[in-house]
């Protein structure tokens, strides 16, 4: 009885608390439902401020694709997300692995100067970036595309962070039975690794999906082009169409949400990456 | 003998793992810091990219740049960008973290659902859903007026202070879940007791969040800090996509700056763009560098 009261009481209290967690999930959420209600909607009534969903989606659908390749945009975007997604994790997972279960005095110092890298901005490395890679005549191509993002210090931090759990002495009993080194990485490490695997490959696709800086400096040919490349061309006239706009928003948004909402838990682990 | 075979047993063992590392090591080199040199040389150079020779004097790009006054603002920019939003999300996301670390709370996968979910769009794709929530016939100013607040419709994006401010919150929007998940992870690692044992000695929640949460919390608040920093120095996509640096250069960023100076724009100013990159490289160096600095001394 006074257990009851004492949580009912407890409750009261957190009323200000339930007040205040409900104006800042309105307000985040808020910006989603406008998108979606927008997509479905003629531009004129969405600048009226119409905020309910109306019927003017596949309207607005078949302007989008009239003029823009959404469809090649889509695949491109998808293209070059998975082969960065598979590759990155190969490599920097390797990397992880040899930095932390083969440590040793000269790899230790490998692996700090490598974090210096995380301190390059992009700006910095894109114009060499882009003479290099132009001379290589790997413009407009989904290498040009991946190439910086293979191998990224904070994936192989990841890596090596986590690595840490892995038992050594499951290792030694290993290569009595014969396995190779490199059956080890993929026999054991890869099978043990599944989740910070799951957690580096959410993170990476996401940061591939969303690239824009990158690509429209390596993308110049409209046939390459990713879907926030897209979109961004559909603002960029004198006057806007909201719907039309809103409805490519919505294809460029839907797979990182999907991606967000069945892999959440991965997708935190990923953006925490290697702070354990 | 026995000795001798297991020394070279180690040594292979060594070299696979060196062989493990190599590959991605050589990408970082090749693709992070060889382009850090080149960039480095090529700001000392003029002319466009087929035919560039060096800067008479050697520095020129250097002295050109702290004259070029739009290079100028778009440093201020990005430093007031820096400056207001960085303190708002981050605290802002601790007291979020702080909130949804409380047992008793219920719901808490929902909120922070929601609280997490603007990580889930891409840059660009905010970036022109803020563009039309403020557009001088967008929603905000349809509420705005219906309510009274305005007279009649205004111009968020064509004014330069209003213009920072909607980039300002768009930031903050965007960012403060995504900081919030490190704060979570960070509180899941000190004892929920201490807390309790903090509200039997009377403390309310004001002192625990100062006292407990906060210091607690130090090595977080300080990588979060660096990366924050580290992101709003490297700010392009808002700049380009909301505001496309306007209204007249008045919110663009140095990112943004540098690519219109070499590929954006028709201009391939390649030495005097990777001059103001490698400015943006020292800043966020030291930057880094002071924080880290910081959060060291122990008292």
């Amino acid at each position: 009885m006074t257990e009851k009261k004492n949580k009912s009481m407890i409750q009261r209290r957190l009323i200000p608390t339930y007040i205040f967690l409900i104006i800042v999930s309105f307000l985040s959420v808020f910006p989603f439902y406008w998108m979606i209600s927008a997509a479905t909607n003629e531009s004129i009534d969405v600048a009226r401020g119409k905020i309910v969903p109306g019927s003017y989606a596949l309207q607005n659908f078949q302007n989008l694709i009239q003029n823009n390749n959404l469809w090649g945009a889509m695949g491109n975007s998808f293209l070059y997300a998975v082969v960065q997604t598979v590759l990155a994790l190969l490599i920097c997972s390797l990397a992880g692995f040899g930095f932390e279960l083969y440590h040793d005095k000269g790899k230790d110092i490998v692996f700090t100067v490598l974090l210096l890298a995380m301190m390059i901005p992009q700006v910095a490395t894109m114009i060499p970036l882009f003479r290099m890679l132009s001379t290589l005549k790997l413009l407009n191509s989904v290498w040009g595309f991946i190439l910086p993002s293979i191998s990224t210090p904070f994936l192989i931090m990841m890596f090596r962070q986590n690595s840490r759990n892995f038992p050594i002495d499951t290792m030694e009993a290993a290569r009595i039975d014969g396995l190779n080194e490199f059956q080890i990485f993929y026999r054991m490490y890869m099978p043990m690794m599944k989740a910070t695997y799951a957690a580096a490959a959410v993170i990476t696709f996401m940061n591939a999906w969303n690239a824009y800086l990158w690509p429209r400096v390596i993308l110049t040919n409209p046939d390459a082009q990713t879907m926030p490349m897209l979109i961004a061309n559909l603002a960029s006239g004198y006057t806007t169409d909201y719907g039309l706009l809103m409805m490519g928003v919505l294809f460029c948004s839907v797979p990182t949400m999907i991606v967000f909402f069945v892999l959440q838990k991965q997708f935190a682990e990923g953006i925490t990456g290697a702070v354990k | 003998m026995n000795n001798k075979k297991r020394m070279t047993l180690l040594q292979k063992q060594s070299a696979a793992g060196w062989g493990f590392l190599i590959p991605g090591t050589i990408l970082i080199a090749i693709t992070a810091f060889w382009p850090m040199i080149q960039a480095f040389i090529m700001s000392l150079q003029t002319g466009s990219s087929a035919n560039m020779t060096w800067s008479e004097p050697i520095f020129n790009n250097y002295i050109r740049m702290f004259q070029d006054k739009l290079f100028l603002r778009s440093v201020g920019n990005t430093f007031l960008y820096l400056i207001i939003q960085v303190p708002i999300m981050l605290i802002l996301a601790i007291l979020l973290a702080q909130l949804l670390n409380n047992r008793d709370l219920k719901f808490k996968g929902l909120f922070r659902t929601c609280v997490f979910l603007p990580c889930a769009i891409s840059l660009v794709s905010y970036s022109l859903i803020f563009k039309s929530l403020f557009a001088t016939e967008g929603l905000i100013n349809t509420i705005l007026v219906n309510i009274g607040i305005f007279q009649e419709n205004y111009n968020f994006l064509g004014n330069a202070a209003s213009a920072k401010a909607v980039i300002i919150i768009a930031l903050i929007w965007r960012w403060t879940g995504y900081n919030m998940v490190f704060y979570l992870a960070g509180l899941q690692n000190i004892e929920y007791s201490v807390y309790e044992a903090a509200k039997i000695d009377g403390a309310n929640g004001w002192k625990t969040f100062w006292g407990i949460t906060v210091p607690l919390l130090k090595p977080t608040i300080i990588m979060t800090f660096i990366m924050s920093i580290n992101g709003t120095l490297q700010l392009y996509d808002e700049s380009v996509n909301l505001t496309n640096g306007g209204p007249a250069n008045a919110t663009i960023t140095m990112s943004h700056y540098i690519y219109n100076n070499s590929l954006g724009q028709g201009v391939a100013n390649f030495g005097y763009a990777t001059a103001m990159s490698f400015f943006v490289f020292i800043v966020v160096g030291i930057l880094a560098l002071i924080n880290m600095k910081v959060g060291d001394t122990r008292d």
